[in-house]
């Protein structure tokens, strides 16, 4: 009996501006308003259908990604485990009924990073050419958008902080990268 | 105390001192100083050479339109900056500057000959020279012109300094901070705007910096400038950036601005970036750009010492620097005047003031009248002496018809210019905006935006102080998003000034003058120069300025683009706007590439993506290669292999044992939905209606063209959802072109796709073994030949973690893939090759899978196609639905050409040489012996030597290759013809018994 497969995500240091956030359950999931109301049930939230705009309910969140797309993102204690993600799956599928839908398991296919602090939205900016004034991107704004030559989904969870969903094998680019234009603000010793 | 410097006044601070070199020698100035003031504030004035005649050449403007005081500086032998103005260098103590485009020396240059012979060197010199004979251009003339014309010299180390870039947004970019700028970001301000200042300038102030006079609502000028700044600093939505030039305007208020960081400190610190670039989107523009003096046009205006008369003002009021000691001006306008009373005040003797003018009358004259100084009116200027410095100037006189007579000649050792001012359109011109003429002002100025833009004050020809301000306070105000009601007027004392203007060359005396008359300082145009294009018939002043280069050097113009325009419009007898202007071009001033490449650079200047067993190849010494933007292990050396014995070592180990691959990088894309089989008929040649749940089927996508596109494995893992394979590099674009089709052609159908390549790790285990490996370690799946046919897949559990297992192959034998979510595929990658070493399991790398599926005749998408092979040209004819109605590419399939016999066909190469490898690339011919031009029939497409076959094997494609099999073609090489037999592209296994194994 083989010994269990242990989870290597991507490794990223934190510092003073960057938090390395945990495994998480994500799935992106395709379908019209209905099927999207009857996923809101299970994941707890109200549903609202408002463009570039994430929906928080506790550990989960729903990031509007496009007219018939979101990403469900699932951060509680059990994110990390599969068992949890096909039983998550389940659920959705069986909550759906006969509604078209897609749902895909893309936990594994991205990681996330957080950027935090005063000058969060500028080091972002070093890359993203999004406006990201709090008048133009409020907490709760999210997206799928460029950082240089990668796409990244951007959510500000808060005045001075960015939920970064990245690509698995970009994300040595982008932390490369937010490290060097970070240099501008933290110049390191 | 060096002998020009005032004894007080100026913005320098004069309790610090610096010491600074420029070409060698050693000099003083302060902080605050820049290069060109320092350097007159020693009584330099000679800073370089011209670009074509050698000419000596001083200091003529005091911003960044010098076009004469080009210097490299220098901090170590990676950080050499050419091409520097020297009115835009800042002083650090220590600075170290060389003048350009001299040999040996600045005093003693051996180009100058140039000048002597320049009879020689008419417009259009190179065009009518170097024609002949054309073999020499290569050879001679291009290395000789290229050396005798550059400015400057490049740095020839790396560039260490790190360059920042930055995206930036705003409700209003004001460029420019001089008295209009402030105004109007003072306006955009006060309304709650999101504000961005920027200038060129270490200084906010524009004129104001150069003015002692003026008071703006009871303070003086620099004071209120000081104030003015202040409420903005304090304002959380202002953005200041000093030292900060806007290069470019681009569609949709997108401007590049570059700001200088560390370029005037003596000591950067080493973490800091030189540079950064803004791109900034703006809601609008105000343009506050101001306005460059223009020089006047006579022979001999290039000595050493003739300059702008607003410059030697500014030298004087900014830096405390009289320019020389004995001045005559020679003026257009009342500005000049207030230069020479300036000068006057400060101890400078103005010996004559040239006016241009018939009657000149107001204050300013009047004042400069009282104070003595001799003014001759219906002037003109017939010559200059001097060698390194102007010595004298020739006034002459026009009369009532025009005839010109000599009046007197002045020693000087200073000539002060004033033409008038033409508005910097630059950037306005760069927004596609439409200039219209003024002939009051006899310049250029702003009539039609095509962008949210304004501009205001002197860069659309309102002088005068108040005037600026109240018009740059209205154009923030209007450029704000929520505008303010509230009109402003500043209580401003300023002396009037006429704004008179003269353009083109200044009437010339009885006899043509011997000296050059320059228009264009920095290219060395002269009126003779223009004259002469015109006679040559040119016309149209885009044709000029490329025959003569009038306005084409790296000030772009900025001093002379206008006299030119009034010379030609005077040759050809037309007005100026009739012989229109040429387009102004970015960047404004030139801008280092280091900040265009900004963190784009070295391991950062793509992303390198690596799968989850990356670092696992890496610790075995695998060698990798790009593929895409991917890094793929190659091969896995042991021993010091070379990579043709690594290579036939693994091809052998999957042949008889068992070879484990990383195949992470392989597109997938999840089509789900309950139109997901309806949507692949219609993209691919095959036919997937009928393809079972837990089955899979080699799949190829065409173009509309009929042309193959990408191939990949598609397994249907339900009903309605289909687990697609792409090749690595053909992912991203299989992605788009299967949304293109489904959101705008096919919206009918209920599917949706989503990008799975980085949710699976996939290891490819391949061999006559691996079964018996994978036993091993899969649970809840049953692997055996009967359970699990060649292309069959079934869902399962591997070291613990959820499995889906393709029964592949892509080397012909018996296969596996190995799809685990990515976070595991290095643990699973691990467990699997544990288990494998006890059946002789070997990793392998690209360079293995592209010879094993060589022996097989599977083509690679991109290396056996180019994008003009159909399916039937690879061979893959039998994977088209037939009784499909319709897919991507189906229509051109059937045009008669697609279906030509002669097509070029992929077939299978054998030499007779068993061991010589034929070249990827080579041509294949029909016979021995040919000399080029020679009849080809296609080409070799990939080529190896099979370990297992003990011979090489090629594939190539072949002009009716499918009926020239048991053929004898010829490869033609540099070496003779390489015979071959053309055979079926399936060297090895052809009945494929193995891979059903």
């Amino acid at each position: 009996m083989p010994e269990q497969a242990r989870r290597v995500t991507t490794e990223v240091a934190g510092s003073d501006w960057l938090r390395a956030l945990p495994p998480a359950t994500r799935f992106i999931l395709h379908g019209d308003a209905e099927a999207r109301r009857r996923a809101a049930t299970v994941w707890g939230i109200a549903g609202a259908e408002d463009p570039l705009r994430a929906e928080v309910a506790a550990d989960r969140a729903s990031l509007w990604l496009g007219p018939d797309e979101y990403l469900l993102l699932d951060s509680g204690a059990a994110a990390g485990s599969d068992a949890h993600a096909a039983d998550l799956a389940l659920r959705l599928d069986a909550a759906m009924g006969t509604v078209p839908h897609a749902l895909v398991d893309v936990s594994h296919r991205q990681t996330a990073i957080e950027v935090h602090g005063l000058h969060a939205a500028a080091i972002l900016n070093g890359a993203c050419p999004l406006d990201l004034d709090i008048s133009r991107c409020p907490v709760g704004y999210c997206t799928r958008t460029v950082f240089a030559k990668a796409d990244i989904v951007l959510w500000r969870t808060g005045e001075q902080s960015f939920h970064v969903e990245v690509w698995r094998s970009f994300s040595d680019y982008v932390t490369g990268l937010l490290a060097v234009i970070a240099q501008d603000y933290y110049p390191g010793p | 105390m060096t002998a020009q410097r005032t004894e007080q006044g100026g913005r320098i601070d004069r309790s610090k001192p610096v010491t600074f070199s420029f070409d060698g020698r050693l000099y003083s100035g302060f902080v605050g100083d820049t290069l060109a003031s320092a350097l007159l504030a020693n009584g330099v004035h000679l800073v370089g050479r011209s670009f074509k005649y050698h000419r000596p050449r001083g200091i003529l403007a005091a911003g960044s339109e010098e076009p004469n005081g080009l210097v490299a500086v220098r901090r170590d032998a990676a950080r050499v900056t050419p091409n520097l103005r020297v009115t835009q260098v800042e002083l650090y103590d220590g600075l170290v500057a060389t003048s350009q485009n001299r040999w040996p020396s600045l005093e003693r240059d051996f180009g100058r000959v140039n000048d002597l012979l320049s009879r020689f060197f008419p417009a259009g010199f190179y065009y009518k020279t170097f024609m002949w004979p054309r073999s020499a251009w290569k050879n001679f003339y291009e290395p000789i012109i290229r050396r005798a014309a550059g400015l400057g010299d490049a740095p020839t180390e790396a560039d260490p300094d790190r360059y920042s870039q930055r995206y930036a947004h705003c409700d209003v970019l004001v460029i420019g901070a001089g008295p209009a700028g402030l105004a109007a970001a003072l306006a955009a301000a006060n309304s709650g705007a999101r504000v961005i200042l920027c200038d060129e300038q270490t200084e906010f102030g524009g004129s104001l910096l150069s003015d002692t006079q003026a008071e703006i609502e009871g303070s003086s000028g620099r004071d209120w400038t000081r104030q003015t700044v202040a409420i903005l600093a304090q304002n959380p939505r202002v953005t200041l950036l000093p030292r900060t030039t806007a290069f470019g305007y681009f569609p949709h208020n997108f401007l590049g601005l570059n700001e200088r960081l560390t370029d005037h400190l003596e000591r950067p610190d080493p973490r800091l970036a030189r540079e950064r670039l803004w791109q900034v989107r703006a809601g609008a523009v105000v343009l506050a750009t101001g306005a460059i003096e223009r020089p006047l046009v006579f022979p001999g205006n290039d000595r050493p010492g003739i300059l702008l008369a607003g410059a030697a003002r500014t030298y004087l009021n900014r830096y405390g620097v009289r320019v020389g000691t004995r001045a005559v001006l020679v003026t257009a306008d009342d500005m000049g005047y207030q230069a020479a009373l300036d000068l006057q005040a400060a101890g400078v003797e103005i010996a004559a003031i040239a006016d241009l003018r018939t009657n000149p009358g107001g204050a300013l004259p009047a004042a400069a009248r009282a104070a003595g100084v001799p003014i001759h009116s219906s002037a003109t200027v017939l010559g200059t002496s001097g060698d390194l410095r102007v010595e004298s100037i020739d006034i002459g006189r026009v009369d009532a018809d025009g005839r010109v007579t000599l009046t007197e000649r002045v020693s000087c050792d200073v000539v002060l210019m004033s033409g008038g001012y033409n508005p910097s359109v630059h950037l306005f011109s760069q927004s596609r905006g439409k200039l219209g003429w003024s002939d009051a002002l006899k310049a250029f100025v702003p009539q039609q935006s095509a962008e949210c833009e304004r501009s205001a004050g002197a860069s659309r020809g309102i002088f005068g102080l108040a005037a600026a301000l109240d018009d740059g306070y209205a154009a923030g105000a209007a450029a704000a998003p929520q505008p303010t009601l509230e009109h402003r007027r500043f209580e401003v004392k300023a002396t009037a000034t006429a704004s008179e203007a003269y353009l083109g060359a200044l009437p010339e005396g009885p006899t043509p003058a011997k000296d050059k008359a320059f228009v264009d300082w920095q290219h060395d145009v002269t009126t003779r120069d223009l004259a002469l294009a015109t006679r040559e018939g040119f016309r149209s002043i885009e044709h000029v300025k490329r025959y003569t280069t009038t306005g084409m050097a790296t000030d772009q113009g900025k001093t002379s683009n206008l006299n030119a325009l009034a010379i030609v419009a005077k040759s050809l007898g037309v007005p100026v706007p009739q012989v229109g202007l040429t387009s102004f071009r970015m960047p404004y001033t030139p801008t280092s590439f280091g900040s265009f490449a900004g963190t784009s650079r070295g391991d950062l200047f793509d992303p390198l993506r690596k799968t989850p067993i990356h670092a696992w190849a890496e610790a075995q010494g695998a060698v990798f290669e790009p593929v895409g933007l991917w890094m793929r292990a190659r091969y896995f050396p042991k021993n010091g292999e070379d990579m043709h014995a690594a290579v036939a070592r693994e091809c052998l180990a999957v042949r008889n044992q068992c070879g484990i691959f990383d195949a992470s990088t392989l597109g997938k894309i999840e089509v789900v939905g309950g139109g997901a089989a309806e949507f692949l008929n219609r993209l691919y040649i095959n036919s997937w209606t009928y393809l079972g749940v837990g089955r899979s089927r080699y799949g190829i996508l065409c173009r509309d063209d009929g042309f193959i596109y990408d191939d990949g494995v598609v397994a249907r893992t339900a009903p309605d959802r289909f687990h697609v394979t792409t090749t690595t590099g053909g992912a991203p674009r299989v992605l788009a072109m299967m949304e293109d089709y489904r959101q705008t052609e096919w919206a009918d159908l209920e599917v949706w796709l989503t990008s799975t390549t980085e949710q699976w790790a996939v290891i490819a285990v391949q061999g006559p073994e691996s079964r018996r490996v994978l036993a091993t370690l899969v649970e809840d799946a049953d692997i055996s030949a009967g359970a699990l046919a060649h292309m069959a897949i079934v869902r399962g559990r591997i070291c613990g973690v959820p499995l889906l297992l393709f029964r592949v192959s892509f080397s012909g034998e018996l296969g596996f893939e190995v799809n685990v979510p990515a976070d595991y595929g290095r643990a699973v990658w691990e467990a699997i090759y544990a288990a494998g070493q006890a059946f002789g399991m070997t990793a392998y790398g690209t360079e293995t899978m592209h010879v094993l599926r060589a022996e097989k005749g599977y083509i690679i998408v991109g290396q056996d196609t180019d994008g003009t092979m159909t399916p039937d040209d690879a061979g893959l004819s039998w994977a088209i639905g037939k009784t499909k109605p319709d897919f991507v590419g189906k229509r051109s399939l059937q045009r008669a050409s697609m279906t030509a016999p002669t097509r070029k066909q992929l077939v299978g190469l054998r030499t007779r040489d068993p061991k010589l490898v034929l070249e990827e690339g080579a041509q294949v011919a029909a016979s021995a012996g040919q000399t080029p031009p020679m009849a080809l029939l296609g080409h070799v497409t990939s080529s190896y030597f099979s370990a297992v076959l003990g011979h090489s094997i090629a594939l190539a494609v072949v002009s009716g290759g499918r009926a020239r099999v048991g053929q004898t073609l010829y490869v033609p090489m540099p070496g003779g013809d390489i015979p071959v037999e053309v055979t079926t592209p399936v060297f090895y296994d052809p009945t494929g018994a193995r891979i059903n194994a």
